[in-house]
């Protein structure tokens, strides 16, 4: 399993860490095109996810009038991320604890692949559910080996199993083997949190509670780890119930999201997009933030909107051919390439006084947008040129078209067709190597 | 210098032969009942028997608090309601006064080993029972949290978390008591269980027999206490676990 894995190994791991360290959005540009990704695990099976189902799931403490948790109806499609999210006593984790029984429902039931909870004994049924809680849920007195073992050991697995598993989750979340051997006093946050992780998947649970995962860890590394464990759930397919209290992770991590309200009250379970887009209430809206029209930039690449179209020419080529392209281009001003394709400036005036075209830019061709990038990133280039246009390229740097701010707005204004989902997104970027 | 035998005659029969011992090695020594290092390297032998009874009366008790109070402990920590009432027991057994415990013992279970065995386990209960107890409380709450979220028992919480998460705290009142308990088992040839309290009161003016009698005390304080402490690290290797 581990040695066909998209999410990065050892080696193309310290590479990644480096790019991204230094700039963010690198990550983002390594990508090549979706369509050049198959996956070499096509012909592994694909690991087991659960459906989970929420009826009228309702949690009332004796003397409370309040529900902590009020007929909360969701259902999650096996594979899928459900972000629950919400003010703080709007009962997410209370919501999340029902699933394995750690609270019980007072009303209502919740499915797992059609089967109600309540029918399992609690701890046999938690044990088919990974947990993960922030950091600080790892065993000190038990070696990182010996955490992620746990769940195996309590199913009686024999001891030759529970090592090959450990030494493939070890190198599934990209830790070196010998990580095993030590205590998670030795170890930083952002490592300590991919223990976390490969304990709960260690029994390969078709559904993974996750408890504000990446809660205490810094804005920097959190950011590496959420797009790692995307990419880890583009390969695994899980079901998971994420809880987090901060949107903006919501909207990153949730193929579905579930906005709680005080009292346990379900304000909105959407998509990303359409929660960005179409708000159901007040509330909502003022949770997502004044700034949704921005956020819904982190959804959408580049090659998602319609581009310019530029004239692209080469030096040397008749003048005339330019004046005819540039009747159909968005842009009055040419866009001079080499002989590969790749921009090289924006044409001068005085480059096309002769019959052919000479090399004479106005302006080096900055900043060069490319087609993977994700809108927030273009956008921010886009204020830090001059410009306030791009020539945008594809995987070999040829051009595609045209980024300017004009089309940016357009794009938000109109509904796009299909925002892809967090998991699609990182899917998308399994192809770089 | 013998006004335990004006209330405690039964108790303290203190040997004459003892006594004419020292007498006659007192009168030796330069300096009247002085510390005598020559006297004390050539009579060193006449201690090594009261020192393995001393010993026993150590580890014995030690070992029997530990499971007594520990017992207690998990009990507690199982039914809470159960908790203050053992702790104000085990409390009120620590503040009998050693002497009153042992005369009203005699009066129950005699003279010998085993009166002084009770007494003495009965003073470590406390320091091992709050132990126990406070390291088991101590265990953050999202470990034992966690630990039911991933399907451990009730059971399997206790020993694979819990009890090993307070180990720490369980071997620091082991230490203390074991110290201690070498301390309050100078007071156990009240009970005719010999020991090295005995040696100290058969000759308490002569201060070469009371240094060398003390010294082998603090001398077996110290190596139990290392040697719980050399228990401890082998059990708690994560408590080395140095980041690097």
């Amino acid at each position: 399993m581990a040695e066909s894995l998209p999410w990065p190994g050892r080696m193309g791991q310290s590479r990644h860490l480096h790019i991204f360290d230094a700039a963010p959005r690198a990550e983002l540009r390594e990508v090549t095109a979706p369509q050049t990704a198959p996956s070499p695990d096509v012909a592994r099976p694909r690991p087991q996810a659960a459906t989970l189902e929420l009826r009228s799931a309702t949690k009332r403490y004796p003397g409370q009038d309040e529900a902590a948790v009020d007929g909360l109806s969701l259902t999650v499609p096996a594979g899928e991320i459900c972000v629950l999210v919400g003010p703080s006593g709007c009962g997410k984790t209370t919501a999340m604890r029902m699933v394995n029984r750690m609270i019980e429902i007072t009303e209502g039931d919740i499915l797992l692949d059609d089967r109600s909870v309540r029918d399992r004994a609690p701890a046999e049924l938690r044990r088919e559910i990974g947990y993960a809680i922030q950091q600080i849920g790892l065993f000190p007195h038990l070696t990182v080996a010996a955490n992620v073992a746990v769940v195996p050991r309590l199913l009686g697995w024999d001891r030759d199993r529970i090592d090959a598993r450990v030494r493939e989750l070890l190198q599934l979340v990209s830790l070196d083997e010998g990580t095993g051997e030590r205590y998670p006093a030795q170890l930083s946050g952002g490592q300590r949190q991919r223990v976390g992780v490969a304990r709960a998947l260690a029994a390969d649970p078709p559904l993974m509670l996750m408890d504000e995962p990446f809660g205490a860890i810094d804005p920097i590394n959190r950011e590496r780890l959420q797009n790692e464990f995307l990419r880890l759930q583009a390969e695994i397919r899980k079901t998971i119930v994420f809880v987090t209290h901060d949107i903006d992770e919501a909207i990153k991590m949730g193929d579905k999201i579930a906005i709680l309200q005080e009292g346990g009250i379900l304000a909105q379970f959407a998509s990303p997009a359409e929660l960005l887009m179409y708000p159901a209430s007040p509330f909502v809206e003022d949770f997502v933030g004044s700034d949704r029209a921005l956020k819904r930039l982190a959804l959408q690449r580049v090659r998602d909107i319609d581009l310019w179209k530029a004239a692209v020419v080469r030096a040397g080529e008749p003048v005339a051919d330019v004046r005819k392209k540039l009747e159909d281009a968005d842009l009055d001003i040419p866009l001079l390439v080499d002989d590969h394709g790749r921009p090289k400036g924006w044409l001068s005036e005085r480059g096309m006084t002769g019959e052919r075209v000479r090399e004479e830019l106005r302006s080096p061709a900055d900043p060069i947008v490319e087609l993977d990038d994700i809108l927030r990133d273009a956008l921010s280039d886009l204020l830090g040129s001059d410009t306030r246009y791009g020539p945008v390229v594809d995987a070999d740097g040829r051009v595609a078209g045209v980024l300017s701010m004009e089309a940016l707005s357009h794009a938000l204004s109109v509904p796009a067709e299909h925002i892809p989902t967090p998991s699609e997104l990182a899917a998308a970027t399994d192809g770089d190597e | 210098m013998m006004p335990l035998a004006s209330y405690a005659p039964a108790l303290a029969q203190l040997d004459d032969n003892f006594f004419g011992d020292r007498r006659n090695a007192v009168n030796e020594c330069p300096g009247n009942n002085g510390l005598c290092p020559g006297w004390i390297f050539d009579n060193i032998d006449q201690y090594l028997s009261p020192l393995w009874e001393h010993v026993l009366l150590s580890i014995v008790p030690l070992v029997l608090g530990f499971l007594v109070a520990t017992t207690l402990a998990l009990l507690a920590h199982r039914y809470k309601f159960l908790g203050t009432g053992f702790l104000a027991i085990v409390s009120a057994l620590f503040t009998i006064p050693s002497i009153a415990f042992y005369l009203i013992l005699l009066n129950v279970t005699g003279r010998g080993f085993a009166t002084a065995v009770i007494v003495l386990t009965a003073y470590t209960l406390v320091l091992i029972y709050r132990n126990v107890q406070t390291g088991l409380e101590e265990v953050p709450r999202e470990m034992v949290d966690v630990a039911e979220g991933m399907g451990l028992t009730r059971r399997q919480i206790l020993f694979r978390v819990e009890l090993p998460m307070a180990l720490p705290t369980i071997f620091a009142g082991l230490r203390i008591a074991a110290s201690s308990t070498v301390g309050i088992a100078g007071f156990a040839f009240f009970a005719g269980a010999g020991g090295l309290g005995q040696e100290i009161f058969a000759a308490p003016t002569f201060r070469g027999n009371v240094v060398a009698a003390s010294v082998l005390m603090i001398l077996l304080a110290t190596v139990l206490e290392l040697a719980v402490l050399a228990v401890q690290r082998s059990f708690t290797p994560w408590e080395r676990a140095v980041s690097t």
